[in-house]
């Protein structure tokens, strides 16, 4: 699944943006982050965890999004598609 | 020198400087520098008000709350946290951009010309956001270079980033550095984020360890003044700040400012939710006196926010805030380096006189035989000029002197307002000053109505009004023999601390101006 912000949390730190292999992450008019999903890996195909939660101060804040259930094959060929083999 | 700022320098004119950032043992009153510093690094400190303590007197600093983001996570911080009456590092706010806060720094020292110091703090990590954080540096290096540029960091990124700090000509860079054993530093810090991972417990606490001190070694070799910040944790890292100590001084940190631990519960930070208690004032100065022997201790901070702008002790961000910042034509802010300039040279010959007035003072006290007699603490009500001329009613801080037969050393800053109107207003504001100076045998002030008078006798503390409008450091020597005197005739009973001074840490804020209202000097 991709990953989502929970903007109650959210405290637009900013530290997530930089961090996200696939440039999905932008901020909201109101100076917090959001995750596109359709860019979304998982950071499968880049890292062992997610960068979003590995480097978010706030618990519970960057976390996989429970409409959006992806396998690893659907997120790998995701990768693929966005940035080559 | 305009008018604003001789009376500026009127008010502050403070005869009882002491040694720049500094222990008893430099002699840095001397505008020419103390004589055992390097003039090199003296011309590197002298305006610097956190790396100097007779600089905090004259001169100001801004920060730039342009790093939001941090790759670590501390027991003492929680990033979800602003209070705006409240006043700690690692809170702010508003946030800024790079061009923002170039603007802002513009506009402040066009207000402000004692402001020589620009700083990011955070209010996350400086290091973690090095765009944003070397992009301000860029901005502020061609639009005013004549300001001194400084950061402070974790470190965990530092040795990475030492060539860019250097290529800005960045020349003093504050670490804060609790403890040089991992198994310390995980019960101060939870997690890191490096080298795209998390990294949580011994682990953790070790890497942050390891690029603290290596960042720590590349600076010194670079010759960059490095501060070295500590948070004091009782019980978890009190004793331990000894070993970081010795070994930041191994590695040429040029001073150690150990800070206590904040912990307010509404604060919402671990420790203040599992009741971890900060540090009482003697346990704080027992460890800063024995560290001191070491290395240069810095007594008088205050803790100020990644958006502080002023004098320390102060804070005039209020003045200077986004809306205002935004709404100011760049062109209308006049950049006057002439009129910087004059009020430098001014407080060099301010800094000659009161460098006389020490040696005068070296002599007073001694073959009295009280030179046996142990030092007591003393607070002083000073609204500034070295004198003693502030209402008891009227402080909201007090300075601390260790007095002696021959000296009277300024020891540290007491705040006794509220730094938080909605966690104290109902508390006894009487009994917080009492708390407050509750190790000092006395308390100097102008005047003292009778009912304070008599609380303060009766907590132990002697209310001294006999020295009004005198000068501090004259007036503590002189008071010490009568103190001495009434000790050894029984008419004053020896105090015994209760060991329990509470202390009100971070900095003051000023009140807000009125809405709209923007500082005089900005729009011409």
């Amino acid at each position: 699944m991709a990953y989502t912000i929970v903007l109650e949390n959210c405290t637009g730190c900013s530290a997530c943006e930089p961090e996200c292999p696939n440039s999905a992450i932008s901020a909201t008019a109101d100076g917090l982050y959001q995750i596109d999903s359709d860019l979304c890996t998982e950071c499968v195909g880049f890292f062992e965890e997610a960068q979003c939660t590995a480097v978010c101060p706030i618990e519970e804040t960057c976390i996989p999004d429970p409409a959006l259930v992806e396998d690893r094959e659907t997120l790998m060929a995701r990768k693929i598609k966005l940035h080559g083999e | 020198m305009d008018k604003k700022d001789s009376e500026f320098l009127k008010i502050i004119q403070e005869p009882e400087t002491e040694a720049s950032g500094c222990s008893e043992k430099s002699t840095c009153g001397s505008s020419a520098g103390p004589a055992d510093m390097d003039p090199e690094v003296w011309e590197k400190v002298k305006n610097h008000p956190c790396y100097s303590e007779e600089a905090h007197h004259f001169y100001a600093r801004m920060h730039v709350a342009v790093a939001p983001a941090c790759n670590i996570q501390c027991n003492y911080c929680n990033r979800k946290y602003d209070c705006s009456n409240e006043s700690r590092p690692g809170v702010v706010s508003e946030r800024l951009t790079p061009e923002l806060a170039a603007k802002k720094v513009l506009a402040v020292a066009s207000e402000i010309h004692q402001m020589t110091v620009v700083g990011i703090a955070g209010a996350g990590d400086s290091l973690a956001n090095p765009e944003k954080t070397f992009k301000t540096f860029e901005l502020i290096s061609k639009a005013a270079p004549d300001i001194k540029l400084c950061l402070s960091t974790n470190g965990l990124a530092l040795p990475d980033m030492v060539d860019r700090i250097a290529d800005y000509n960045v020349d003093h860079v504050t670490v804060t550095i609790n403890m040089v054993d991992p198994e310390v530093g995980e019960r101060i810090y939870p997690w890191i984020y490096f080298n795209k991972k998390r990294w949580k417990g011994r682990d953790a606490a070790r890497i942050l360890s390891e690029r603290q001190l290596l960042g720590l070694e590349m600076l010194t070799a670079r010759k960059i003044l490095v501060k070295v910040n500590s948070v004091m944790i009782p019980g978890v890292n009190d004793e331990h700040l000894k070993a970081v100590n010795r070994e930041v001084k191994k590695r040429g940190a040029f001073l150690h400012n150990i800070m206590p631990l904040i912990s307010e519960p509404e604060h919402g930070t671990f420790y203040g939710l599992t009741g971890q208690r900060g540090p009482t004032a003697e346990e704080l100065k027992h460890l800063q006196d024995s560290c001191e022997g070491e290395m240069n201790m810095m007594r008088h901070c205050r803790q100020c926010r990644a958006d502080a702008v002023g004098l320390l002790g102060e804070d005039r961000s209020s003045e200077f805030t986004n809306e205002k910042i935004e709404a100011i034509e760049i062109a209308d802010v006049s950049y006057d380096l002439s009129a910087r300039e004059a009020y430098r040279d001014k407080v060099e010959e301010t800094r000659e006189k009161e460098r006389k007035i020490k040696e005068m003072l070296a002599g007073l006290g001694r073959g009295k035989g009280l030179e046996e007699e142990a030092p007591v603490l003393v607070a002083v009500a000073t609204a500034g000029e070295g004198l003693i001329n502030q209402h008891f009613g009227h402080a909201r801080e007090f300075q601390v002197y260790e007095v002696s037969a021959t000296e009277a050393k300024f020891i540290g800053h007491r705040r006794v307002d509220l730094y938080c109107e909605g966690g104290y207003g109902e508390d006894d504001s009487l009994s917080r000053i009492t708390e407050a100076l509750s190790d000092c045998v006395g308390v100097m002030v102008a005047k003292v109505g009778g009912c304070p008078k008599k609380t303060l006798e009766e907590a132990g503390i002697l209310p001294i009004d006999g020295y009004a409008y005198q000068s501090i450091k004259p007036s503590l020597l002189q008071w010490f023999s009568e103190y001495v005197e009434g000790i050894r005739s029984g008419k004053i009973v020896p105090k015994s601390s209760s060991g329990q001074t509470k202390i009100r840490s971070g900095a003051f804020t000023a009140p807000s101006p009125a809405p709209g209202q923007i500082p005089l000097a900005i729009l011409k």
